[in-house]
């Protein structure tokens, strides 16, 4: 293959991943119904699959297509009814397909057995032999007598049958396998095999697979020879006669094999050659050709097969070694995608107009201050007004910067439709799922860490929560669940919600569990919320059974640290009314931007986030009031809420002692509010939030630091840290003054 | 004394003939010495923010080109009398490693930096139980060049299990 195509590599690879979401997302709504414009989109999307991998060489991806775009078009052409069965079987395939895709991009060559299968079983149905499967493939493998015979294996009996059935009655046959090998000197005579193959095609679909092993050094190269063999599949009910005859021309110079198939055929160059040949050789072959599929030559297939059948040991142990590097590959793949971003042309063509304007704006200024004379404000307006359009300018354009970095939830929504079905398929639940707010925008970070945990969830949900259908017939509950995902913005905050109707979160059995597992004390007295919560500790769970969907009890508490190592938070409640329970997730928009008001405390520079801040006022004295002397509490309109001197919380001597000097900025926090005295409010702007653990710890109170303008560092509050931080001193103050008395 | 040339120094004179380049600087007239492959940069002090509660030995945060970098003052830290900032007083930028390696950056100030000087790791004298304010894991050693004691620093320990250790213990009570 030459260089200049694996250029073109990654953008064929993101090509395949977005055209088989294409296809997933398709077949999963032919489930409610074949539309013939959605078959239509599938078909489009296995048939540039198929064009770029065959363009780019990668063969197995384009044969393992063209077999289901074979199958989507009967299906586009109304010539097979779409059943559950085939919408199962297409989505396994686009499963392997996905394998297929990321061994490709692993530069994996190692051969997956599950494609074989697949690929049968495509034909399979096919040629209309899907209820005939299972049978014949049972004694197929007692045949070969080993467990890892797989596909060749049994595709070579089962095609035993038909060969010779063919024999008699060649009509049956439902295509041919063409093995073409021209001598060197075929071109010499003036024949072209790319015409033969255009005459091929008028008899039938046809299928053409080249073999460039014999192609020697470009050195050796005599332009006038021809190197090349060719693997040609032929569908359709055609006479042998017809296809010789169009070969009649090169009979002398070429080796040509014609090979009928009606049932089943793998990949050909390992059936063919253990049709003829005896039984035992065949066993012994069967692990072979999966790892060495090459050496198997199409056209000498006797001895290939011996060969092939002495050294199945070599084969076996290659593919050893070349497991053993895979993990490694794979990290290094996954490494490269994080690096890469896909980003709307809009909103790329926003962020050059925004930039045009800049530049606009730059040459104003620079033309108004060459304007400008000294000792007169001549043009002193036109510069400030010029200084605030760059300002706009600057942020407009900061936003646009950020929001290449968002990206629609419904990345990560997107797997749930497949996830759900095969989930509910296994458990024999009825679920359906509904998904709201898709288009929501998330950090593309949030996103990407955001998806394992929503999966916990949920799986956990249609595991635990909903019920199988009869016992929702008997709570007279209609039998199909609902499981809803939704994702909304709240504030400066993304809300994402997994909801279902199914039977909620028993109190009993989680504080029994809790109990057991020694989280708590049997005679403490727990809010629900509490005991709820507890599900999210470590090695939780309540499930009655291990299942492989959950039940080991490590999904909620690593969901908990997910979310919060977003620096979001998780609750879980059960539904109002009884039915179901609902996990909420809150998370902030972005992990690098915050929207901050800059607040003096002495002499230093502090920064509260805007969306925490309910309000801004100066104390009155009649509003201010103490309790025990100690906690000091302030009245807004008809509610107390305490004043959190942030000066001593911090420890510092500095700021302003009198309330009455400073500023009350009252902030909320998880529906608590608080006042936080400071000496006076300075403006808002947006910061960028450099972590203090990078190069120091975590502070409690304080959840980052941003650099301001004038280059100096301020610290960012962290509202629920200061809260927590707060009420634990008065506690400390209390146990004191108890100790002291 | 200025970054780039402490980077020339690095990358001229690296590990010439077995020995190790140190760079020395001076607290209350002692002499102390860190590796100079540790050394980042050294800039003049030009003030910090302060964090809540934290030690004296802490000055606060600062700026280095977009990246948010602690400082402490390495006299406090010593329990040595504390002297005024002045022209000569810097701030040393090293990078510091902690067992799952994961790299700090972190400043120190202290009066003055004075020298480079090649040391071989042999010629380092073991330090006495001398029972002072630094814990004798942060010492890696004594040298010494033109009959002055130079106190080898081991840069890490000083950090990881001196500054930051004890901030961990001295959190709950602040």
């Amino acid at each position: 293959m030459s260089i200049d195509l694996s250029e073109f590599h990654d953008i064929f690879f993101e090509e395949c991943t977005e055209g088989l979401s294409v296809m997933e997302e398709g077949l999963l709504t032919l489930d409610k119904g074949a539309d013939v414009e959605e078959i239509n989109a599938i078909f489009r999307a296995a048939h540039s699959i198929k064009g770029g991998s065959a363009s780019f060489g990668f063969t197995a991806i384009s044969g393992f297509t063209h077999v289901m775009e074979t199958l989507l078009d009967e299906m586009r052409d109304g010539r097979r009814e779409v059943t559950r069965e085939i919408v199962d079987l297409l989505l396994e395939s686009v499963d392997v397909l996905r394998d297929m895709v990321t061994a490709a991009r692993e530069e994996d060559e190692s051969e997956n057995q599950r494609t074989a299968e697949v690929q049968a079983k495509l034909e399979r149905v096919l040629a209309g032999q899907a209820e005939a499967e299972p049978e014949a493939e049972a004694p197929a493998a007692a045949g070969a007598g080993s467990d890892s015979a797989a596909s060749p294996a049994e595709a070579a009996p089962e095609t035993e049958e038909p060969v010779q059935d063919a024999d008699g009655t060649p009509a049956a046959a439902a295509g041919w396998k063409i093995s073409f090998a021209p001598h060197e000197s075929l071109l010499r005579s003036g024949n072209d095999p790319a015409r033969i193959f255009r005459e091929l095609e008028r008899l039938g679909r046809l299928e053409v697979a080249s073999d460039s092993a014999d192609l020697p050094l470009f050195n050796a190269i005599t332009p006038e020879n021809s190197y090349l063999r060719w693997d040609l599949t032929l569908y359709g009910d055609i006479a042998e006669a017809d296809i010789r005859e169009l070969f009649s021309w090169v009979e002398d110079e070429c080796d040509l094999t014609l090979t009928p198939f009606s049932a089943v055929e793998a990949v050909p160059a390992e059936s063919e050659p253990a049709a003829p040949a005896a039984a035992p050789a065949e066993a012994a072959a069967a692990p072979a050709p999966q790892a060495v599929p090459e050496s198997v030559a199409p056209d000498a297939a006797p001895a290939e097969v011996a060969e092939v059948a002495a050294k199945p040991s070599p084969a076996a142990a290659e593919t050893e070694p070349k497991a053993a590097p895979k993990p490694a590959a794979k990290k290094q793949a996954s490494n490269k995608e994080s690096g890469s971003i896909r980003v709307g042309i809009d909103k790329v063509d926003a962020l050059i107009n925004m930039v045009g304007e800049l530049v606009i704006t730059q040459s104003m200024l620079s033309q108004i201050s060459s304007n400008l004379e000294e000792g007169t404000t001549k043009n002193f307006d036109k510069l400030l007004d010029g200084i605030t359009q760059l300002e706009r300018n600057t942020r407009e354009l900061q936003e646009s910067v950020l929001q290449i970095r968002m990206l629609p939830i419904s990345f990560s929504f997107s797997r749930f439709p497949r996830l759900v079905r095969d989930l509910s398929k296994s458990m024999g639940k009825q679920i359906e799922l509904k998904m709201t707010g898709e288009h929501t925008e998330v950090d593309k970070t949030v996103l990407e860490k955001i998806g394992d945990p929503l999966v916990h969830l949920v799986r956990n949900s249609l595991d635990h929560g909903i019920e199988t259908p009869d016992v929702r017939r008997e709570k007279g509950k209609p039998e199909t669940g609902v499981l809803e995902l939704c994702a909304y913005h709240e504030g400066g905050d993304i809300i994402i919600q997994v909801k279902d109707d199914g039977a909620g979160l028993s109190r009993e059995r989680i504080l029994g569990k809790a109990v057991e597992k020694g989280l708590v004390s049997e005679n403490e007295d727990l809010s629900d919320e509490r005991v709820y919560n507890l599900i999210f500790m470590p090695g939780f769970s309540t499930a009655d059974k291990i299942s492989d969907v959950s039940g080991r009890g490590v999904g909620m508490d690593v969901v908990r640290r997910n979310v919060r190592d977003l620096g979001g938070n998780v609750t879980i409640n059960n539904n109002a009314g009884g039915a179901g329970s609902t996990v909420t997730i809150r998370l902030p928009l972005t992990l690098a931007i915050l929207d901050g008001q800059l607040v003096r405390i002495g002499q230093e520079t502090f920064i509260v986030s805007l969306v925490s801040i309910v309000e801004s006022l100066q104390m009155k004295r009649e509003m201010i009031n103490s309790i025990t002397g100690q906690s000091e509490l302030y009245r807004v309109r008809d509610e107390y809420i305490p004043i959190i001197r942030v000066n001593r919380l911090f420890g510092t001597r500095e700021g302003t002692e009198d309330l009455l000097d400073g500023l009350l900025v009252v902030v909320e926090s998880d529906g608590q509010r608080v006042g936080l005295f400071v000496d006076d409010l300075l403006g808002q702007q947006q910061v960028v939030i450099k972590s203090l653990e990078t190069n120091f710890k975590q502070i409690q109170g304080i959840s980052g630091a941003t650099i301001l303008g004038d280059g100096t560092v301020a610290l960012i509050m962290d509202v629920p840290g200061l809260i927590q931080k707060h009420f634990e001193s008065c506690k400390r103050a209390d146990s004191g003054r108890a100790a002291a008395a | 004394m200025s970054a780039q040339s402490a980077q020339l120094a690095e990358n001229t004179l690296q590990g010439e003939d077995g020995t190790d380049q140190y760079l020395t600087f001076i607290l209350d007239g002692e002499d102390y010495g860190v590796d100079i492959l540790r050394v980042q940069e050294i800039k003049g002090w030009e003030g910090a923010t302060p964090m809540p509660n934290m030690p004296e030995f802490i000055l606060g945060i600062i700026n280095l080109r977009g990246t948010v970098v602690p400082v402490i003052d390495l006299r406090k830290f010593f329990k040595m009398k504390s002297a005024s900032f002045d022209q000569t007083t810097v701030v040393i930028v090293v990078k510091i490693q902690d067992e799952e390696h994961a790299e700090r950056t972190m400043g120190m100030v202290v009066d003055a930096v004075s020298e480079v000087h090649n040391i071989d790791k042999s010629d380092l004298r073991a330090a006495p139980d001398f029972g002072g304010a630094i814990d004798m894991n942060a010492i890696e050693g004594l040298a010494t060049i033109n009959d002055q004691m130079i106190i080898m620093l081991d840069i890490d320990h000083l950090m990881n299990s001196g500054v930051l250790q004890m901030l961990d213990d001295s959190q709950p009570t602040t």
